[in-house]
């Protein structure tokens, strides 16, 4: 009896402290909505107000017809850099995956540990010699240099292996008594188990790929294949002091974020606890 | 039993799984390792290879030793800024996240929407992040300066004056990035058995004894993986500064991954060879700090 007291007492009280928290955290956004629907002359009028005095869609009608960066071109180059990125990674990772976890070969479980190895070495190592290798390749400004490079990525083989490995052995022996050929056993087994660890994999290769700052703006000079969060950046600059466009790209930049995670919530929670990533 | 040619030729070419991801990271993750250390040892240009001079440890020894060197000063400058950033973010990284975890696991009605809340900034890129909290933290129409000003207190320039502007940097940071941590946390505390905490009651314990004595504890290694990778990631600093701060006020939060990307790539006379030789000392600092830290945790368990 006291017991179920205490913890409705507990509940109560950790449900107060979390709203309080969750305002806090919701203004900064709420903010930033608010500003979008402003007209300039408000954003800069010093009013506190969250509903505009005067709601206007003329900050996302500029944005959307800008010709000299285009929200939606960077959008557009996000999408199809981190969309054909994560489909090649997913390929790759899972044929990997399933040499080293399904495949029964003899140096492999010491090459395997040599890749989990080289997790250790920080990125940011490798960048220069990395961009000397997009000059020789003559990648620069070229969508391969967005693409390629992570392909090589030991985390997602990793976490596609540790799932293989839980797939039960009978399934897999059962079908090479019957003929089936490893690719077979691939493609029409492993994969089709594996599709919550793929989803989890995919999510984070896409969302890596999406966020990266650093590398595409070193290797990028044009617009042609400015990625969203390049193409923001240098609207901070470029819109200068129009605050509420400049708040209209924000929210823009959010939405398609806000979107992927509305529908796939579960998985990313279940992948940072399956595995530990962040981002 | 001998096996056939036709079986020991199907396991060579099955081989042909692991082939095409060991060519790419081959090529994009083993070579760049080698190649940096052999530029940091060059006078590098990277457009005129007929340019490139061999130097040995020369770079290494302008920006560790040489007191006249500007990239002595750059780096020491750039480092010191690093470790700031990385001793005011890392605890509050780990700490933040450990609290609402806490109060998570309780499971209020709700408790889904307050995590996914809290999870979300995690997933926008830098220069969104940027973008709101400039926006926030504007000094004459920020909402928080006009907050401040409605109940009678001062604007303070979050920005362009110490120490607000690592109290920013760190903040959006916090706000940024707790989510994932806080994820790992709620799920390692559902793993600690219940009957301990019963037990603990029953002995009449607080709810500070029961933190450090069991739920401490019991969540050691999550807690040592988090610290691990929280700060490996601070070390690599980057887009805060470059976007919300560009490093001021006065170069005091110019922090060592900008000054690698202006020596490499930035205007003026870029110089290839000391930037690498930078970010490899930053390499090795940060690999010596992840097995320091993990062999404390260790010893402490």
């Amino acid at each position: 009896m006291a017991l179920r007291k205490i913890e409705r007492r507990k509940k109560r009280a950790s449900f107060t402290i979390l709203t309080l928290i969750s305002i806090v955290w919701i203004i900064p956004v709420l903010w930033v909505i608010s500003t979008s629907f402003k007209t300039e002359q408000e954003a800069v009028s010093g009013g506190i107000n969250l509903i505009p005095n005067e709601f206007t869609l003329d900050s996302y009608r500029f944005i959307f017809n800008d010709t000299n960066n285009n929200i939606l071109h960077y959008i557009r180059n996000s999408l199809i850099a981190a969309g054909s990125h994560t489909l090649l990674y997913l390929l790759i990772a899972s044929m990997a995956a399933y040499g080293y976890g399904i495949l029964k070969w003899k140096y492999r479980d010491k090459l395997f540990w040599f890749l989990i190895s080289t997790m250790m070495i920080p990125a940011v190592m490798n960048l220069i010699p990395l961009y000397s290798i997009m000059i020789t390749f003559e990648w620069l400004d070229k969508l391969q240099a967005l693409v390629v490079p992570g392909l090589g990525g030991v985390f997602g083989v990793f976490l596609l292996r540790q799932f293989f490995l839980g797939i039960p052995k009978d399934l897999i022996e059962s079908a090479k008594i019957d003929g089936a050929s490893h690719l077979q056993i691939y493609l029409r087994i492993v994969l089709p188990l594996a599709k919550p660890a793929l989803i989890v994999v995919g999510l984070f290769s896409f969302m890596g790929n999406w966020n990266d700052y650093l590398w595409p703006l070193i290797v990028l000079n044009s617009d042609t294949y400015r990625t969203l969060p390049i193409g923001l950046a240098l609207m901070q600059g470029n819109y200068n002091i129009y605050y509420s466009r400049l708040m209209a790209a924000t929210v823009v930049s959010i939405i398609p974020v806000l979107a992927l995670f509305m529908v796939s919530q579960r998985f990313f929670i279940r992948g940072i606890t399956m595995t530990g990533i962040k981002q | 039993m001998k096996r056939s040619v036709i079986d020991r030729l199907k396991e060579k070419s099955s081989l042909l799984f692991i082939a095409p991801h060991l060519i790419i990271f081959s090529i994009f993750f083993i070579i760049p390792f080698f190649y940096g250390i052999v530029i940091s040892l060059f006078n590098w240009h990277m457009f005129f290879p007929e340019m490139r001079e061999f130097i040995g440890f020369d770079n290494y020894q302008k920006i560790l030793f040489d007191t006249e060197h500007i990239y002595h000063e750059y780096f020491f400058n750039g480092l010191g800024n690093t470790f700031t950033f990385v001793l005011i973010s890392v605890p509050l990284l780990v700490a933040f996240p450990l609290l609402f975890a806490l109060l998570i696991n309780i499971e209020p009605p709700g408790y889904k929407v307050f995590r996914g809340i809290f999870y979300l900034p995690s997933l926008l890129s830098i220069s969104t992040l940027v973008l709101i909290w400039r926006w926030v933290l504007n000094t004459n129409v920020g909402i928080l300066n006009l907050t401040l000003s409605e109940v009678g207190l001062d604007r303070i320039p979050w920005l362009a004056e110490q120490p607000f502007a690592w109290a920013s940097l760190v903040t959006m940071t916090v706000w940024w990035t707790i989510g994932g941590n806080m994820v790992i946390f709620t799920a390692s505390l559902k793993e600690i058995p219940q009957s301990l905490y019963e037990a603990a009651e029953v002995d009449g314990a607080n709810i500070f004894q029961k933190f450090f004595n069991i739920t401490i504890p019991g969540m050691k290694n999550q807690l040592l993986y988090i610290t691990i990778m929280t700060t490996l990631a601070s070390f690599n600093v980057f887009g805060q500064p470059q976007l919300a701060t560009g490093g001021g006020p006065s170069e005091s939060t110019k922090v060592l991954m900008m000054y690698i990307r202006e020596i490499a790539f930035g205007g003026g006379r870029p110089n290839p060879g000391i930037a690498t030789a930078m970010a490899v000392l930053l390499g090795i600092i940060m690999i010596a700090i992840s097995l320091f830290q993990s062999r404390i945790i260790r010893r402490l368990g």
